[in-house]
């Protein structure tokens, strides 16, 4: 017994974490219907500035807590100036996309300044427990606690009795009302970004001390759970964030009670995906809503795309053909295969975000899917490599379509972080199914691609080999986009209400195309497995998802040509400019800031 | 009633409730084969509302549609528009990067039939196989489709055929709205739903839509229309029926209607900022 009263004080305690970071996310979300992907990287800033007030400067606790609470604040705010103001007139993608860019920005920086290895955050208070009833409590937990609970009251006052804090409340009630009433929007959402981030940076400082350790992985997981946390108690719902953090905290600590801590965040996402498609509201979300009425095609910037004569992309198409018979290098093969592979990544998401709008940010979980299948049918079941890689491909369509399905319904945002988690359910399933999958060991001696019996092992079969199947897909997309389908897609990414009036299935729809989009994603992961000969759940990540997403917006959304374009350029440039692979991600994610802000086109333009 | 006279669209007791607000109230409306029925009444009275409860958008919270002698209160919106139902949009609500040919081929999307085999469980997957092998016929019905859409687009003039390759968002306001009108007619519909199609249009455009509707009246289809310029609902209904905060406060004949002093109240009365929205909109 005494142990679930320490599993629930446990599951309260970082509960009462999430809330410092779901707070945040429901403020910024109540005024700007912004989900902020950056909050974690805030909470991460916040982290280590902790670490050099503790480590460095020997600040004492209440000035470490200040210092750590105006820095990220001043980080919150410089976000909101530049980051986001720009794009208040854009489409609604624009600044989502564009946290995201921030959120790698700043991941990437700090990284680049302290190094990725994990540090020791020493806690600042004595090491003693307490014993309450049957379990045991520290003054690190109080000190939580009372941090969480100080500032929700602190908040409480700043809403219900400050000028200030009644704008923000207006403001979030109806933006446009509050505007015309002569609030200054601008001034809220400084407001309410600088409280977001001082919020999450002191939660960042609070869990590094709990756990005692720091590392730069700590900023996506906290997006995660921040965004749980908001979702479960109603997106923009002050109060409802709480409620929603302590709930995820408490099933978390149970969950890892029962089944062990890699389940952890499985559970977390889990709950995500059982109340985004029960409750896509939240659990405290009142009746049923009024369907909204948009006005035409706001999700997709609207654009002209780029024609290209069908002349120049057979001479493209020769030149990349004869390429391996010229005198060039090896390095210069491999890079390609590279953008070849993220190019038919890049071809499913394009499919995928652009053509049917459905903008996902876990597409490597069908790299993942189709990895796996290819290599274990290969391995286990001796099928020759050519069929396994199809195998991946038809097993990514498959399942890919079957875990995104319930987020079908689901609309903008929404959508992203249902196949966020999605993605992130993929990656611990793979983790801790260890009869099926070897968790994390991986599986290695992967067997080399091979084609009728022949291994390709030199580069430049492995080219041509990659090159002809991206070129397929490609072709066959482009006539997908030319039939029915490709205008019935559009339809519902332009409108799906309209959409639906005219007798298009969302279901139906969505699905074609996440299967067609999976079969490209799943071949891409197959070939890969039999390139790297050795993959495990961390193979195919997030940051993927995100590189995928930069070259589909780099190239047009929705544009076939646009994503092949996109991926030779991302691979290719940072590769002529001889770039370190540590400021790879950072170029990326600046990379995206850029395309967001000046052209939502891409370079091709949308399709 | 008899059945021989059955009406083709029948509302009995339509409600909606949003919160306190109850947007649609007990609505009953009767719409005969090759009828033409107006509503109107001041903004906000429910007519969007009630368009939304006929042709699935939205759910009625107590009532009954019926629809060809059936039942059909809160089918899906793809299951009606497969049944003939077809609506334009208030807002306007055109599919904005999609050329003005694809915009109407998404009309004429439930009567696909080579291509989508009504096959259960593998239907969808045999429709993608057929658009990506195009077999013939597939190319003739989307050839056909095709030709019936530069048809339609011609009863617009030149105002729509010189630009159907150009995307719905470069075009303008009264054009959009033409489009919307055009994709409705490619659905072929057995009953019409218009929502204000002349809502930001000058007094010539306005008169060209009143032609169009009226010709397409005399060509025998059914409309139910909601309209706020009064002279075109007096020309051309055979019977309007006014709302005011969700209820149906008059119904009859256009001229009985008019001199109503219920509607005289409700546009004069409380609904002033709604005659006035309406006289800025003419």
């Amino acid at each position: 017994m005494s142990s679930w009263l320490d599993y629930t004080i446990n599951g309260l305690i970082v509960g009462n974490v999430y809330a410092l970071v779901a707070v945040g996310l429901a403020l910024i979300f109540g005024v700007s219907r912004l989900i902020n992907f950056a909050q974690g990287s805030i909470y991460l800033v916040g982290a280590y500035i902790g670490w050099v007030a503790v480590v460095q400067l020997h600040t004492p606790l209440p000035l470490t807590i200040i210092f750590v609470a105006v820095v990220a604040a001043l980080v919150g705010l410089i976000i909101e100036r530049f980051g986001l103001r720009p794009l208040q007139n854009s489409v609604r993608i624009a600044p989502l996309l564009a946290t995201i860019g921030i959120s790698f920005v700043l991941d990437q920086l700090v990284m680049l300044t302290f190094s990725p290895n994990p540090r020791a955050l020493p806690s600042q208070l004595p090491d003693v427990r307490f014993q309450v009833g049957g379990g045991t409590i520290g003054p690190l937990d109080l000190l939580i606690a009372g941090v969480g609970i100080s500032s929700a009251v602190l908040l409480f006052v700043f809403l219900r009795y400050s000028k200030l804090g009644w704008a923000v409340r207006a403001a979030s009630q109806d933006r446009d009302a509050a505007m015309q009433m002569g609030v200054d929007v601008n001034r809220v959402n400084q407001a309410v970004f600088g409280i977001a981030a001082a919020l999450g940076g002191v939660s960042g400082l609070l869990v590094g001390m709990y756990y005692n350790q720091i590392d730069t992985a700590m900023s996506l997981q906290a997006t995660l759970k921040g965004v749980v946390a908001e979702v479960v108690g109603g997106a923009g719902n002050v109060p409802g964030a709480v409620v929603g953090s302590l709930l995820l905290g408490l099933v978390e600590s149970y969950g890892v009670a029962v089944f062990g801590t890699s389940y952890r965040n499985l559970f977390a996402f889990l709950l995500l995906v059982v109340v985004l498609v029960l409750r896509p509201n939240g659990l405290f979300a009142s009746a049923r809503q009024a369907p909204p009425e948009p006005l035409t095609g706001t999700f997709i910037a609207p654009s002209r795309p780029v024609r290209i004569p069908r002349w120049a992309l057979l001479v493209a198409a020769a030149v990349f053909a004869i390429l391996p018979l010229l005198p060039v290098s090896f390095y210069v093969l491999q890079t390609l295969i590279n953008a070849w592979l993220l190019g038919m990544l890049a071809l499913s998401l394009t499919l995928v975000a652009g053509t049917i709008g459905q903008v996902s940010l876990g597409h490597a979980a069908l790299l993942a899917i189709g990895a796996y299948t290819s290599a274990l049918l290969s391995l286990t079941l001796s099928v020759p490599v050519g069929l396994a890689i199809i195998a991946g491909g038809l097993m990514s369509a498959a399942l890919g379509t079957i875990l995104i399905s319930p987020s079908f319904r689901l609309r903008g945002h929404y959508v992203s972080i249902a196949t966020l988690a999605i993605g992130e359910i993929v990656s611990l399933v793979i983790l801790n199914w260890e009869s099926v999958t070897r968790g994390p060991i991986g599986i290695s001696g992967i067997p080399p691609l091979s084609l009728f019996g022949y291994d390709l092992i030199s580069p430049t079969s492995v080219y041509w080999f990659s090159f002809a199947v991206m070129v397929v897909l490609a072709l066959l997309q482009a006539r997908l986009l030319s039939s029915h389908l490709g205008r019935s897609f559009r339809a519902i990414r332009d409108d799906d209400v309209a959409a639906r009036a005219y007798g298009l299935s969302l279901n139906r729809y969505k699905s074609l195309a996440f299967i067609f989009g999976g079969f490209a994603a799943g071949v891409s992961g197959g070939i890969a497995a039999h390139l790297y000969s050795y993959i495990n759940h961390e193979t195919f990540n997030t940051q993927q998802s995100i590189l995928a997403l930069t070259v589909v917006i780099l190239g047009g959304l929705g544009n076939v040509v646009g994503a092949i374009v996109g991926a030779v350029a991302l691979v290719g440039l940072p590769e002529v400019f001889r770039i370190a692979a540590e400021y790879r991600i950072l170029i990326y994610g600046i990379v995206l800031l850029l395309l967001v802000r000046f052209r939502p086109q891409g370079l091709l333009g949308t399709i | 009633m008899a059945e021989a006279h059955a009406p083709l669209l029948s509302l009995r007791g339509l409600t909606r409730r949003f919160g306190g607000l109850t947007a649609v109230d007990g609505i009953d409306l009767d719409l005969a084969k090759g009828g033409l029925v107006s509503i109107i009444g001041p903004n906000g009275a429910g007519k969007t509302t009630l368009f939304n409860l006929v042709t699935g958008l939205d759910r009625p919270d107590a009532g009954e549609v019926r629809f060809e002698g059936q039942d059909i209160t809160g089918l899906s919106p793809e299951r009606l528009a497969g049944r003939g139902i077809a609506r334009t949009f208030q807002l306007g609500r055109v599919f904005g990067n999609l050329s003005v040919m694809d915009n109407v081929l998404i009309g004429a999307h439930t009567r696909l039939r080579a291509v989508k085999p009504a096959v259960p469980v593998i239907g969808p997957l045999l429709e993608l196989g057929l658009a990506l092998l195009r077999p013939s016929s597939v190319k003739a019905e989307e050839e056909r489709l095709r030709e019936e859409v530069k048809a339609i687009l011609a009863r617009f003039g030149e105002r729509l055929l010189p630009r159907i390759d150009q995307p719905a968002y470069s075009l303008s306001y009264a054009n959009r709205r033409r489009v919307e009108i055009a994709r409705a007619l490619a659905l072929k519909p057995r009953l019409l739903l218009l929502d204000e199609p002349t809502a930001g249009m000058n007094p010539s455009e306005t008169a060209e839509m009143q032609a169009l509707v009226a010709e397409l009246k005399a060509e025998g289809l059914t409309i139910l229309l909601i309209e706020h310029k009064l002279e075109m609902v007096m020309r051309l209904s055979d019977r309007v029926i006014v709302m005011d905060e969700g209820q149906k406060i008059a119904e009859g004949p256009g001229e009985e209607v008019r001199n109503d002093p219920k509607v005289i109240e409700a546009y004069l009365g409380h609904g002033l900022s709604g005659t006035a929205e309406q006289e800025s909109a003419a």
